[in-house]
């Protein structure tokens, strides 16, 4: 829980509005209707919905979900490699480390900003996650335990990250599809590098290429896992289709990924922890065997390996810069003070 | 006359006995290891910043620093006779090689240690790059003066970040202000000569560091007055870093620095 009581900015008013400049006025029924219509033909015909644009009060929120979300899986998302930054094993590995973090706060920041058009603030966003209520990705839950986590993290995190995402760049909502379009283009980076860490190892000593085969051992479920729960369990799906804020099923893009990633565990010569994995020549997909939705389910309710460490990170983080943020605040306001007091 | 013109390194054209290859390596260790130790305590803030802002802005400062320090040891690694990599210089050395002063190995207590530590190294990194330009020795006025564009940065965040906490609120103010007291002693170390040091002053590819110390106490000075904060009339320093005799804290920024090197050596990664 945050210790003190969050200040509220940009909170809009609930009920549906004119829109600017003309007023707080409650519309009528045929208005909303016919603002309705507006917005559907517009997503019908790809276009893209902008913060200013009228949008179902339903669309608002699932967009501040999911967004939201989004964001707060970046930015727990850095504790696990951070974790590594200062064990790195050399310069340039410490200096790629770095940099991957830093995108990833970068990428929480105009994901944050994006969800703010929607009217919600940021801090009110750090509440919902520090106090349980919003999500992030539950893949953030496992420790990284030797340095080939680095490489599996980017090499299948990164990659299923990648599969879930490169559809949100065509989503409906403006700034959401936009900040993902940069987000993609990193991530797509931050793939290359954890695979190029992997195989690095697997072509090293065999101590190296064991330390590969476990994190691949450790990293294969939990990324599975990670495109979210199967199609028949998840519930949000039909609606985000609809809004076009998915595009392919949890099972279709679970799919694409284990295709995509089979042939790439093959070329460094490790074996992905599945007996019933198989090529399946009549459908020109693999077969694969049964996941664990208990473990799933286990670490969403909170109860992995690490959530409560990412947590109290996060929220110590908070906490203990709550001192800072005021002076910054309160130098600002002195600062403009004098301003006045000078231009007066 | 301003810091920025005055050239503290000597113009003596002919290089003294004692430098030599091993002379500019140990002079390159005095001021590079600094960046490796700085860079290495910034790297353990990621992720855990005040704001996202700021944890950002950190880890730029880590990546600077470290991208400094890969220049220096690659060109230590070049003026080696034996086969050396910029790794073998930043991870395999025992604690008595690294030459870094006492300030950039204190911990991040809190925000307001992790700016001053910051603020009372920039001051002094910066005037050492805007000398080290003027060296003799093409890669190190290079690496200078790439450098000067990043720590002028660094400086700026750095210095802003005091007044606000100084001039903040009242519990900014004594945390700053206790940071202040308690690395103030470690500031003095950043002038002191070493017979390296000296030598590299000699053959004109050193600066003259005990020269920037009355620019440093006056700006710094200048800059903790600005932040309301009162400075520290203390005379008594820490010194030992540049000799290899470190902190307690040195042995542990090893240990994690080192891991993976010490646990699978001769190990490509």
């Amino acid at each position: 829980m945050t210790k003190h009581k969050l200040k509220t900015k940009n909170k809009f008013p609930k009920a549906p509005l004119l829109g600017r400049g003309v007023g707080v006025r409650i519309m009528s029924e045929k208005e909303i209707k016919n603002l309705q219509q507006i917005f559907e033909a517009k997503i019908a015909r790809d276009e893209k919905i902008e913060p200013k644009d009228w949008m179902p009060e339903k669309y608002r929120q699932t967009h501040i979900r999911q967004i939201s979300q989004h964001a707060h899986s970046e930015i727990v998302g850095m504790l696990p490699e951070g974790n590594w930054i200062t064990r790195a094993p050399s310069l340039r590995r410490k200096v790629a480390l770095l940099a991957k973090i830093q995108d990833e706060a970068g990428h929480g920041l105009y994901l944050y900003s994006a969800c703010e058009t929607l009217g919600v603030s940021r801090d009110e966003l750090y509440e919902q996650l520090h106090t349980g209520k919003a999500k992030y990705s539950s893949i953030f839950n496992y420790p990284t335990l030797t340095w080939a986590d680095m490489g599996a993290i980017g090499w299948l995190v990164d990659g299923a990250a990648i599969i879930n995402q490169v559809p949100l760049c065509n989503t409906s909502f403006g700034p959401y599809a936009r900040a993902m379009v940069r987000v993609c283009k990193e991530e797509s980076f931050h793939q290359r590098q954890g695979y190029e860490i992997m195989l690095t190892l697997c072509n090293g000593t065999p101590e190296q290429k064991e330390m590969a085969q476990d994190a691949l051992n450790r990293w294969w479920w939990p990324s599975l896992m990670m495109l979210g729960p199967t199609d028949d369990e998840s519930v949000h799906t039909a609606q985000s289709m609809k809004w076009k804020l998915k595009r392919k099923t949890n099972d279709e893009l679970r799919q694409q990924f284990i295709d995509q990633t089979v042939p790439q565990a093959d070329i460094l010569g490790i074996t992905i922890p599945d007996a019933d994995l198989k090529w399946n020549e009549a459908e020109g997909k693999y077969d694969f065997g049964t996941i664990n939705w208990d473990e799933f389910w286990q670490v969403v309710k909170g109860h992995g390996p690490c959530n409560k460490e990412r947590m109290s990170a996060r929220v110590n983080a908070w906490n203990n810069g709550e001192w800072v943020r005021d002076a910054a605040m309160a130098y600002a306001e002195k600062q403009e003070a004098k301003k006045v007091e000078k231009a007066s | 006359m301003s810091l920025n013109t005055q050239r503290n390194i000597s113009t003596n054209p002919t290089p003294p006995p004692s430098e030599g290859a091993g002379g500019r390596t140990q002079y390159i260790l005095e001021i590079a290891d600094n960046s490796l130790i700085l860079g290495q305590r910034l790297g353990e803030l990621c992720g855990h910043g005040p704001s996202l802002e700021t944890d950002i802005a950190l880890t730029n400062m880590s990546l600077d620093l470290f991208g400094q320090v890969r220049s220096y040891y690659q060109y230590i690694a070049q003026l080696s006779e034996e086969e050396k990599t910029e790794d073998d210089i930043a991870f395999l050395r025992l604690e008595r090689d690294y030459k870094n002063v006492l300030l950039v190995e204190q911990p991040n207590t809190d925000f307001g240690y992790v700016i001053t530590r910051q603020y009372f190294f920039d001051v002094f990194h910066l005037m050492l790059m805007q000398q080290l330009q003027y060296s003799k020795d093409e890669t190190l006025s290079a690496i200078a003066k790439k450098g000067i564009k990043e720590v002028s940065y660094h400086k700026r965040f750095s210095g802003d970040w005091v007044k606000r906490l100084g001039d903040g609120t009242e519990e900014s103010h004594e945390r700053v202000q206790k940071a202040v007291n308690d690395l103030w002693p470690y500031t003095n170390e950043l002038f002191e000569m070493t017979e390296t040091a000296k030598a590299a002053v000699e053959a004109g590819i050193g600066v003259e560091a005990s020269q920037l110390k009355e620019a440093y106490y006056k700006e710094v000075s200048e800059l903790l007055r600005e932040a309301t904060l009162e400075v520290p009339e203390s005379k008594y320093f820490h010194k030992g870093g540049k000799h290899g005799v470190h902190t307690e804290h040195m042995g542990y920024i090893l240990s994690d620095m080192q891991f993976m090197q010490r646990t699978y050596p001769g190990m490509k990664w």
